[in-house]
């Protein structure tokens, strides 16, 4: 196992000297992208049970607050990343303090999340400072220090690293206490409770953490695409295609995320080559891999491959 | 170490605890005994904080925990399961004990260890690797005593951990229940398997309607007039005659 992870990684970090088109590096960072936000979400949705319709929330909060840091204040880039992680994990506790507090479980907690985002959408679009609904142009400044690349391999390898790190977290948290207690809630809140978890502060951590990585990704979006508007950062959209990686891949495992965003960004890339890119098509689309995922394999992908791994010894 | 003192609870207007008072001393097996509906497990949600009394107070180990929240009753080492067993039904065995292990032990590792112990305790050691999930009615039960004795308490409160067991079923966790005791748990359970009852209990406690009607040891209550009322109906006693009464008497 630990072979197979140093091999992965010296493949991830060797990957853009075999892989030079833009189109495939591209590629490669919508799935680092995707993962680290899938593996956010998974912490609180996938460990935790609590499924979140609005990460955009916490996305929208990482990319406006770089953009903005960025833009009006001149904050470095690196430094204006950290910040925006910060500023999403206190919007998530927020959220989560507002919903948790109230009890709000299930549909209910999935309703008020997608509420969240939405009316901070509006917002944004209201609010002048932001840009309005015309949104932010992040001007270009190629640097090391601005993560701004001149080629497409600089971005990757900052994706790389917050896809892994998020990857990682999971993975911490998954032999954690805090992991322990989060499948408990997951599987039975009131039996987590007869046991001494305080389930409104696993809670709270979890949305927490899992809103800061998800900020994250926002900050690096806004740094690679260079414009975001209210739409693209706060947007339902985006919750969607968040919370599908995690759910294609396996819910509450470390590697779940990392699977369905590939199987997801490759499926959408697919989709586009097919279809075209019509607006509001790619929702279709999630919406009916969401359906099929949920309906015949709510284990995700990797429980594929689990079953093969259990039922590899009786074959032998 | 445990005092509760005039707890009542109405459910709109269902009176379904009045005025109940019981104590119960460190070392001690005491049962809570009564027909469906009188309250009991009301009466435990109220001890462990997952419902609010409207009046009275619980007391444990000189404390007042009255409305404090059930993890921190059960931090400061009171523990209950519950009448249908809540597993966590994707986790195994092991999984599952450990949860309530790790409120003492925040190393994973350490954790698992602990449930395992736990788990010989409750002479579950093969079962651990199952889903909880997949045990049968008499291993959830178990799975429901291991993983609120794996919180380290100091007192268990136990609902109706042998409703449904067969006779042998019965005959092994019996003395498990006691070997627990032994180590130094006190115990208040609620139980209709008489037999258990009498076998296990010093004391026993009646609750009928949401009222404390008797109070004694196992074999006194068997032959109170009140008690055999509340099961059979009102004049059994009578009817019956000096018959169970009698048959009690040596």
């Amino acid at each position: 196992m630990r072979m197979a992870l140093v091999i992965a990684a010296a493949c991830a970090v060797a990957l853009p000297l075999v892989v030079t088109s833009d189109f495939w590096l591209g590629f490669c960072i919508t799935v680092m992208l995707s993962t680290l936000m899938g593996a956010a979400w998974n912490v609180l949705g996938g460990y935790g049970g609590q499924v979140s319709f609005g990460h955009a929330a916490y996305f929208g909060a990482g990319a406006y607050t770089a953009a903005l840091l960025g833009m009006k204040l001149g904050v470095n880039a690196c430094v204006a990343l950290a910040l925006a992680g910060a500023a999403a994990g206190l919007v998530g506790l927020l959220t989560g303090y507002l919903s948790f507090r109230y009890g709000l479980r299930g549909s209910y907690f999935a309703l008020v999340t997608l509420a969240f985002a939405e009316v901070l959408r509006i917002l944004a679009g209201a609010v002048d400072w932001s840009g309005g609904g015309v949104g932010l142009y992040v001007p270009l400044h190629v640097g090391a220090a601005n993560l701004q690349f001149a080629s497409k391999a600089g971005y990757y390898y900052v994706a790389l690293a917050l896809g892994a790190g998020a990857l990682l977290v999971g993975w911490a948290i998954q032999r954690s206490r805090l992991g322990a207690w989060l499948v408990a809630i997951r599987e039975n809140e009131d039996a987590a409770r007869a046991l001494g978890v305080h389930t409104f502060a696993c809670k709270l951590k979890a949305i927490t953490i899992s809103a800061a990585l998800t900020g994250l990704g926002g900050a690096f979006y806004a740094d690679y695409y260079l414009y975001i508007d209210p739409g693209i950062a706060f947007g339902p959209g985006v919750s969607v295609e968040i919370l599908l990686a995690p759910i294609i891949g396996g819910l509450g495992t470390v590697w779940g995320p990392f699977v369905g965003a590939i199987a997801l960004q490759g499926a959408g890339e697919l989709g586009r080559r097919l279809l075209g890119d019509a607006p509001g098509l790619s929702l279709v689309f999630y919406g009916v891999l969401l359906v099929v995922m949920v309906k015949f394999r709510p284990d995700g992908l990797i429980g594929l491959f689990g079953r093969f791994a259990r039922q590899r010894p009786a074959h032998a | 170490m445990l005092e509760v003192r005039d707890l009542t609870r109405r459910f709109g207007g269902l009176l379904a605890v009045s005025g109940v008072s019981l104590s119960v001393a460190s070392g001690e097996i005491v049962a809570l005994i009564g027909p469906n509906g009188a309250g009991k497990t009301t009466l435990f949600a109220m001890i462990s904080g997952f419902v609010t009394p409207d009046t009275g107070t619980v007391r444990f180990e000189g404390r007042d925990i009255t409305g404090m929240a059930p993890h921190e009753i059960c931090r400061l080492g009171l523990a209950r399961t519950f009448q249908i067993a809540q597993p966590f039904g994707r986790l195994s065995v092991r999984e599952n004990i450990a949860v309530g292990a790790h409120l003492r032990i925040a190393d994973r590792q350490d954790a698992l260890r602990r449930a395992e112990a736990v788990a010989r305790q409750l002479g579950m050691e093969r079962l651990l690797d199952q889903p909880a999930a997949a045990l049968t009615v008499a291993g959830r039960k178990r799975l429901e005593v291991a993983r609120a004795l794996a919180t380290g308490p100091r007192l268990l409160l136990l609902d109706e951990v042998m409703a449904g067991l067969n006779p042998t079923e019965l005959a092994e966790i019996v003395p498990v229940l006691r070997a627990i005791r032994d180590a130094g748990v006190t115990i208040l359970l609620i139980e209709h398997v008489m037999q258990a009852v009498v076998s296990l209990a010093e004391r026993v406690y009646v609750l009928n309607q949401g009222r404390m009607i008797a109070e004694g040891p196992p074999a006194q209550i068997a032959t109170t007039s009140a008690v055999v009322e509340a099961y059979l109906g009102q004049g059994a006693a009578q009817r019956l005659g000096g018959r169970a009464v009698a048959g009690a008497v040596p």
